[in-house]
């Protein structure tokens, strides 16, 4: 191969989602709100966890969405940055006494600050080469956590145990319940939050950058800025997602945030759609579901399953659940108009 | 001194083993511009295959023969059956394609053959190489095997008239297209070749590695590593890359403190990294320059 420079003219990794198609409308938003309150009213406690974890798995992969789908950067560490949630919240609340409620800013600062250092070096990869950047991270982490420098904190192999905490104000509640309307509240400031990110003048910068970085660039936009800052606010809500998992799993230990995790919170985004924020709720339900879903039907070939249902959804949606919406949309057009 | 070329070596000897993968990424990047994650499971289930020919009673060479042409056809039907219809969905659901294709082929093996180890046998023997404890013959067999495969890659890729034709379609599938190439089929011809020599790659790494499903996880990754060190482009960039991560590894196990098996694999990762932001396209990989305007 000679060394002589080509020029490749790259297709974009990413397809431009305008601004608009990137949400879903209030109405639409008002219904799914609705059932999100009213859900867990019907279903058993256990179940009620399962929906925790939903949101919980919804905020990382809206985070991995902003990044991705927003400033059109891949990662595949965001479990280092879930796992410096996570632990921040855990310390605070075990040795510290935090109270669980204030931990979650912080780790959310924490990790922002982590994802935007991360984003300094990361500036210089793309593509293929920014996966392997935020492989290493996300295989670095679980072995970091279990050095026997940090053990006194991080309670090194053997993890942390984190105490649930109680409804407050004396509210006739589960802890459960409890924990899940507190993850609710903060799901939907976050949602709100990244909506309007996408909407302000940051984050049509993100996505300037996403479409043509060159052009974005020529325009006048610091890409370096934008791009370190994208990987910060992803960094930050992945964080504030870890440091809530900690507390609705009650248990932290380094083998809980493994490489796995980054994978599962990249198929969830797919599944939803990549840069679609509502989809993440629903990329979250496949990768909480749909493992067990395939273990029901075989236990001995789940992954088989799991691999030929994983494959169904990208063959029928390729765009993910983005493209059902847009189809339902049509539909709902159609109808009004006849 | 004598500590420094011993880990030298042995690093070398391991090192042979992701340069073997990482031509089998290589080639696969050569044919689709992107990787594939389920390559090792792939290469895996080629080595399952052929150890069940063994064990039926076939001679080695038939059994190698018989699965490097039961893997260019699996890699072929792979790609026709699975992945040409995702050719127009963008390039993330095609990622998730490959994740699929993992969890089955992984899942698959598991069931037909169990995750018991297997012993895997070598056609070279495992003495000690020249008289050198490090080395066995069965590593200077591998890497003179892998020597010879990046040899025949080269040829092909820079001498014939398919080489060519493979690398116009995955650089620039529009004007290849313009001037007569059938780039739908150049690479079902990727997949094939990246198949072939993946399964090559898994039937040497088993007599080190020994044969079970989950037996390329660990492998596959120092692979793509070494194969974007060295340039994705570049088959010999992958092999010297393979060697390099190998060597990397190994002293950083021995002269960094306190990093036991467990940081040797994030340790070579930084260290990847840490040239890549030096030398952005990898050692010998061709610098990518986009045209602003199409």
């Amino acid at each position: 191969m000679t060394a002589a420079q080509e020029v490749v003219t790259e297709a974009p990794v990413i397809d431009a989602v305008p601004k608009r198609a990137m949400t879903l409308g209030y109405g639409t938003s008002l219904v799914v709100l609705g059932l999100l309150v009213v859900a867990p009213l019907f279903v058993k406690n256990f179940i009620v966890f399962q929906l925790t974890m939903l949101l919980i798995y919804a905020l990382a992969v809206l985070a991995l969405n902003i990044l991705t789908g927003g400033s059109g950067q891949f990662s595949l560490g965001q479990s280092a940055f879930y796992a410096v949630g996570a632990y921040t919240s855990a310390i605070l609340m075990e040795h510290a006494g935090m109270n669980y409620a204030l931990t979650l800013p912080i780790a959310g600062l924490i990790c922002f600050g982590f994802g935007f250092l991360f984003g300094q070096p990361a500036l210089r990869l793309s593509g293929v080469y920014l996966a392997l950047a935020t492989f290493a991270l996300a295989t670095a982490m679980p072995q970091l956590l279990k050095l026997g420098y940090f053990e006194h904190w991080t309670g090194g192999v053997q993890g942390l145990v984190v105490t649930k905490p109680d409804a407050p104000f004396g509210l006739p509640m589960s802890q459960d319940m409890w924990l899940y309307y507190f993850t609710l509240a903060v799901t939907i400031a976050i949602y709100i939050f990244s909506v309007n990110l996408l909407k302000s003048r940051s984050g049509r910068a993100f996505m300037a950058i996403r479409d043509n970085e060159i052009a974005a660039s020529a325009m006048g936009i610091d890409v370096s800025l934008y791009k370190t800052l994208a990987f910060g606010v992803s960094a930050g809500i992945t964080g504030v997602a870890g440091g809530l998992g900690a507390i609705a799993v009650q248990f932290v230990a380094p083998d809980g945030y493994t490489i796995v995790l980054s994978i599962s919170l990249f198929l969830g985004m797919v599944v939803g759609g990549v840069g679609w924020l509502p989809g993440s709720i629903v990329g979250s339900a496949f990768i909480i579901f749909v493992p067990n879903i395939a273990e029901g039907i075989s236990k001995g070939l789940s992954g088989a399953v799991f691999g030929v249902l994983l494959f169904l959804v990208i063959f029928l949606v390729p765009h993910g659940a983005r493209q059902v919406a847009i189809v339902a949309q049509q539909l709902i057009g159609k109808l009004k108009k006849n | 001194m004598e500590l420094f070329t011993n880990q030298v070596l042995a690093g070398i000897a391991t090192g042979a083993i992701y340069a073997c993968m990482a031509l089998a990424v290589v080639m696969i990047y050569q044919a689709i511009d992107h990787l594939n994650f389920a390559q090792g499971e792939m290469a895996m289930f080629s080595t399952f295959v052929s150890w069940q020919l063994m064990q039926w009673g076939v001679p080695y060479w038939g059994a190698f023969l018989i699965t490097l042409v039961f893997s260019f056809a699996g890699g072929i039907a792979i790609e026709r059956l699975l992945f040409k219809p995702l050719a127009k969905a963008p390039i993330l659901t095609n990622v998730a394609g490959f994740i699929a294709l993992y969890a089955i082929i992984n899942s698959v093996a598991g069931l037909i053959w169990d995750f018991t180890i297997k012993q895997f046998p070598t056609p070279f023997g495992s003495s000690s190489f020249l008289g050198s404890q490090l080395i066995s013959t069965h590593q200077a067999g591998m890497i003179g095997v892998t020597l010879g495969l990046l040899v025949l890659l080269y040829f092909f890729f820079q001498f014939t008239r398919m080489g060519l034709a493979m690398r116009a379609a995955a650089s620039l599938p529009e004007s290849a297209r313009l001037v007569g190439i059938n780039t739908s089929w150049m690479i079902a011809l990727g997949w094939g070749m990246a198949a072939a020599i993946g399964s090559i790659a898994g039937i040497l790494i088993a007599p080190v590695v020994f044969l079970e499903p989950n037996m390329m996880g660990g492998v596959l990754i120092y692979g793509f590593a070494a194969a974007v060190l060295g340039g994705l482009t570049s088959p010999l960039g992958a092999v010297v890359g393979g060697f390099l991560v190998g060597v990397f590894e190994n002293l950083a196990g021995t002269y960094i403190p306190g990093v036991g098996n467990e940081l040797k694999l994030p340790i070579a990762l930084a260290l990847i990294i840490t040239v890549l932001v030096v030398t952005p396209a990898g050692l010998f990989g061709r610098p990518i320059v986009k045209r602003v305007w199409t």
